[in-house]
């Protein structure tokens, strides 16, 4: 029987030699990813469920990344985060890194790969939508709930529905005007933000395998924008040079066999797209921005798992190089290592972080910040009117803050280009 | 298990994300405090545009002003109910204002295991587009055995898809109790 990639993996993972889509199994779990939000009521299911004295079933495998609710006064944040440190203390956990000491990373996605967490043919569930982002490893990573987490924190194991898969190919080389955003944005204004529901988004093509990690972490990371159950892209030298260069364990490649069955096969050829935005409010709710163009702005916002990434910085440098943005604009790094790199970067013989100070942006420490709005105090939160043009990935009503502000989901090159005049703007004018 | 679920309809349009559900600025509260959780009831369903909130109508908050729980105990949607994050706070947030089970036309994943493992509402699937038939107020009654709802307002009966593989777990109350009845973990 042929499979892809996925069912592979998780064939693997069920100590199986196939599975077919449909069917449900029991996976043997290789990482669990917690953070501040899900770990402690996580930690609270395992302790009721598992007894007084329980250990997690493999330390060495549940990584704390804590990141959505940092830089704030919020009080109850700050239990959040103290009950994280209390139970790594409790079951030794060697994976957790705490807030407020050298240890802090930053957006737990883009850490799990920054730290070599993301090993090809792996399994990963974490209490994270977005866990899907470690797709880009030829691997399994998927979202799951507080319970399924702690089930998996005493077992080690958890049941999923083997999904069917769909292929996107792109074909043809990424023009510099385009990046991993308007891919996945295009995609999901085809499929709808349903159309992957219970499925597997399988990415390849010519235009795919010539993206750094990076820029193939924003289109798995989006998966489950179209309700997919994980994003996936095959291994090549590109991820292996990227495995290699954060850890020495072993991992093992899984490719999808070429009579594989897959749900739907789409084909895009990259010289025909256009930068696009999801307009308010939905992520499939996709426009060009040359139709768009003018729309008036109150902020711009970079950062977030999907586009807080040094390759994201890249993207909006070039365009801010030399230039003043116009409305607020929030640089905000996924992570310490992002944050670090952008003062050692350059571009055009100028730092990245110089470059976004002299075009007027606000640098913010790295976490999740505003993307999910988070309490008050949130740097870069939506207030009422706002218009936000945003490189995260989500712009349901009140997802940044105020459910009276609009957010429009760009590429770090629209979203840049759009600070600088106030208005949505192609980034063609300023390449 | 129950085996007849009643109460009054809450209905919503579709896509109803979990920041419609419970907004993230709320996810900082305690799930285990009994005081803490009460605010998850009050704050159940406080993201949904006032229009959108109560149809046909629009403009009928889930939970009156001063409240804790909902006079309502089964919502009614369109596809993709749930769509979003992952947190378990939504489906939570729903049981503590007093919903035992949704009916949708469709619902993502993520959330859809989070009703079943946890244990928290029952989520119903049909092919009717019940937003557009059943109205805010009307009072429903769930067969849980025949999977059907009534409508007790307007005296028509409507089909539910069975749950199902997931069937067992729903009826068991939760994965835990799933996989302790059927010996798939160490027993605590």
């Amino acid at each position: 029987m042929e499979q892809t990639i996925t069912q592979k993996i998780l064939a693997r993972a069920a100590n199986r030699k196939f599975v077919t889509p449909g069917e449900n199994v029991w996976l043997n779990v290789d990482v669990l990813l917690t953070h501040d939000v899900c770990g402690p009521p996580t930690f609270d299911i395992f302790n009721q469920e598992f007894g007084e004295g329980a250990r997690v079933w493999d330390p060495e495998k549940v990584v704390v990344l804590p990141d959505h609710y940092i830089f704030t006064a919020n009080e109850h944040a700050h239990r959040n985060i103290d009950l994280l440190r209390k139970f790594a203390k409790e079951q030794n956990l060697p994976n957790y890194y705490d807030v407020g000491t050298d240890r802090y990373r930053g957006v737990c996605h883009v850490a799990l790969a920054e730290e070599g967490f993301n090993l090809p043919g792996t399994v990963l569930f974490g209490t994270d939508s977005h866990t899907c982002t470690s797709g880009a490893f030829g691997m399994f990573g998927s979202g799951i709930g507080n319970t399924d987490a702690a089930f998996i924190l005493g077992t080690g194991k958890l049941w999923e529905k083997v999904p069917e898969s769909m292929l996107f190919t792109f074909d043809g080389e990424m023009p510099e005007y385009l990046s991993a955003k308007d891919l996945i944005l295009q995609i999901l204004g085809d499929i709808g933000t349903d159309g992957a529901t219970y499925r597997a988004m399988e990415f390849n093509g010519e235009a795919i395998h010539a993206l750094p990690m990076e820029e193939r972490m924003t289109l798995t990371n989006m998966a489950i924008e179209g309700g997919g159950m994980n994003g996936i892209i095959a291994v090549d030298e590109i991820t292996e040079a990227f495995v290699k260069s954060k850890t020495s364990k072993p991992y093992e490649i899984f490719t999808s066999d070429p009579g594989a069955e897959y749900f739907s096969k789409t084909r895009y050829n990259t010289a025909e797209l256009e930068p696009v935005v999801a307009k308010p409010h939905s992520p499939d709710n996709r426009a060009t921005v040359q139709s768009m163009k003018g729309t008036k702005i109150t902020k711009s916002y970079i950062g977030s798992c999907t586009g807080g990434k040094l390759a994201d910085f890249k993207l909006a440098a070039k365009i801010l190089s030399g230039q003043k943005v116009s409305v607020p604009t929030n640089i905000v790094p996924a992570t310490v290592k992002v944050a670090r790199d952008l003062e050692t970067e350059l571009y055009n013989g100028k730092s990245l972080k110089s470059i976004f100070e002299d075009a007027g942006c606000s640098i913010a420490l790295p976490s999740c910040a505003a993307c999910l709005g988070g309490p008050s105090d949130t740097v870069g939160r939506s207030v009422d009117c706002d218009v936000v043009v945003s490189t995260t990935n989500r712009n349901f009503p009140g997802r940044m803050g105020s459910k009276n502000a609009e957010v429009y989901l760009a590429s770090p090159l629209t979203a840049a280009a759009s600070a600088i005049t106030g208005k949505l703007t192609d980034p063609r004018n300023y390449l | 298990m129950e085996s007849i679920i009643q109460g009054k309809a809450f209905v919503l349009g579709r896509n109803i994300d979990t920041d419609q559900i419970i907004p993230a600025e709320h996810l900082v509260y305690s799930l285990s405090d009994p005081e803490e959780v009460k605010l998850y009831g009050k704050y159940a369903l406080s993201g949904v545009p006032p229009a959108q909130s109560g149809l046909p109508e629009g403009n009928i908050p889930f939970v009156r002003e001063g409240s804790f729980t909902a006079d309502y105990t089964i919502i009614i949607a369109g596809q993709n109910f749930g769509c979003g994050s992952s947190r378990e706070h939504a489906p939570f947030a729903l049981q503590v204002a007093g919903v035992k089970a949704i009916i949708a036309e469709s619902y993502a994943r993520i959330f859809y295991r989070n009703c079943v493992d946890g244990g928290f509402v029952i989520p119903y699937e049909t092919a009717m587009h019940l937003a557009q038939t059943v109205k805010t107020g009307d009072e429903l009654k769930i067969d849980i055995k025949a999977n059907t709802v009534e409508n007790l307002t307007s005296k028509e009966t409507y089909q539910l898809n069975a749950l199902g593989d997931v069937f067992n777990i729903v009826e068991a109350g939760g994965i835990f109790a799933y996989a302790r009845k059927e010996n798939l973990m160490a027993q605590s």
